[in-house]
């Protein structure tokens, strides 16, 4: 095959230089080297590229769920004093750092749970509903337990990332996950 | 992939071998929807890439000088390449080897300048407002040297043993501007 010849050998039929053509004469060139060069060497380029990229991401998130995985917890951290929540309702927080939302729920005068916010379908926000003992994703129509974050109905299948409370002296405390990382 | 056109064939044996142009413009390559004919990098515009010819005869229609032929059994615009293969390897094309006369020749500049001392090659055409140069060459006497070889005013003259009564271009080209 001959070398890629920078100098194209066909001119336009009208005469003007290479930079007044339109874009699709760059495309479709007449001279063989040019067309050659972007049918066969960039196609394979780009297979190459792409697949070599997608090889690296894959590589990417294993190390990041491992680097996760063998951080260590986070800090403890007061969220919420027991007698500003009624049974039944709830509270935001963001734990363990800002903007990552968190739900704080009292199901009964000692039970508290609270799950990280986010859905495990697609991420939108989990709303508490200690009424029908679930939380619930109005974005697909997703349900968990609201005891154990599992998924019980719609597209969810992973549980709710779980966070650890501890009550102490009329104040609850996030110390880091029971499961799963928020 | 050569033709030979005859000039008069009812009262003269003069012919005309025809080859490729080659030009620097192609317009067969220009109106190929496929974009399947492509010039190499020493200039020769090739035939119609297999995988891609779609058999549409544009180029066919198109070539100013009757160049490309359409093969239907194949499927594929074949036209004069200058015997890439042999030329390719160092041998002759086919029709310049085989020429008794010397009408068509390969070679350099220096080689035609000392063969035809009388002759000048050109390879500027003519073709209404469009100039077309090209890689083949045709030799032109050099004492009356042109500056491109206006191809369409040989519409005009009478051929051999012919002589033209109704100038049917002219009147057409009249009537179009009775249009505007």
């Amino acid at each position: 095959m001959p070398e890629k010849d920078s100098e194209a050998i066909s001119v336009p039929p009208d005469g003007r230089p290479a930079k007044d053509q339109p874009v699709w004469r760059k495309d479709f060139p007449i001279d063989w080297s040019e067309d050659e060069y972007r049918s066969r060497r960039e196609f394979i380029a780009f297979l190459m590229l792409t697949s070599a990229a997608f090889v690296a991401g894959q590589f990417w998130i294993l190390l990041v769920q491992a680097w996760r995985k063998a951080g260590s917890q986070p800090s403890v951290k007061e969220i919420a004093s027991v007698d500003e929540l009624p049974v039944g309702q709830s509270k935001l927080f963001e734990y363990p750092n800002p903007g990552n939302h968190c739900i704080l729920v009292r199901l009964t005068e000692t039970n508290f749970v609270a799950y990280g916010q986010k859905c495990t379908h697609l991420s939108c926000p989990v709303l508490p509903r200690p009424d029908l003992g679930r939380m619930h994703c109005p974005c697909h129509e997703g349900w968990f337990d609201i005891r154990n974050g599992e998924p019980v109905a719609g597209p969810p299948r992973r549980p709710l990332p779980r966070v650890g409370l501890d009550v102490r002296d009329g104040k609850v405390f996030a110390n880091g996950y029971v499961e799963g990382v928020i | 992939m050569i033709q030979l056109d005859y000039i008069d064939r009812a009262s003269s044996t003069q012919t005309v071998p025809v080859v490729c142009m080659h030009c620097d413009s192609p317009t067969c390559a220009e109106v190929c929807p496929a974009h399947a004919i492509k010039r190499t990098d020493d200039g020769v515009v090739q035939s119609a890439r297999k995988p891609r010819c779609i058999a549409c005869n544009n180029c066919v229609l198109a070539c100013p000088f009757g160049i490309p032929k359409m093969n239907t059994r194949m499927e594929l615009m074949m036209k004069c390449d200058q015997c890439y293969d042999r030329t390719s390897i160092g041998k002759l094309p086919m029709c310049a080897s085989v020429c008794p006369s010397q009408a068509l020749f390969f070679g350099t500049e220096e080689e035609i300048a000392r063969l035809r001392p009388n002759s000048t090659p050109i390879n500027a055409f003519q073709f209404g407002a469009q100039t077309i140069t090209t890689r083949t060459r045709m030799l032109v006497p050099k004492n009356n040297v042109p500056e491109q070889l206006d191809v369409l005013s040989a519409m005009y003259q009478p051929t051999i043993g012919h002589d033209i009564e109704e100038d049917l271009l002219l009147e057409g080209m009249n009537a179009e501007d009775s249009y505007a």
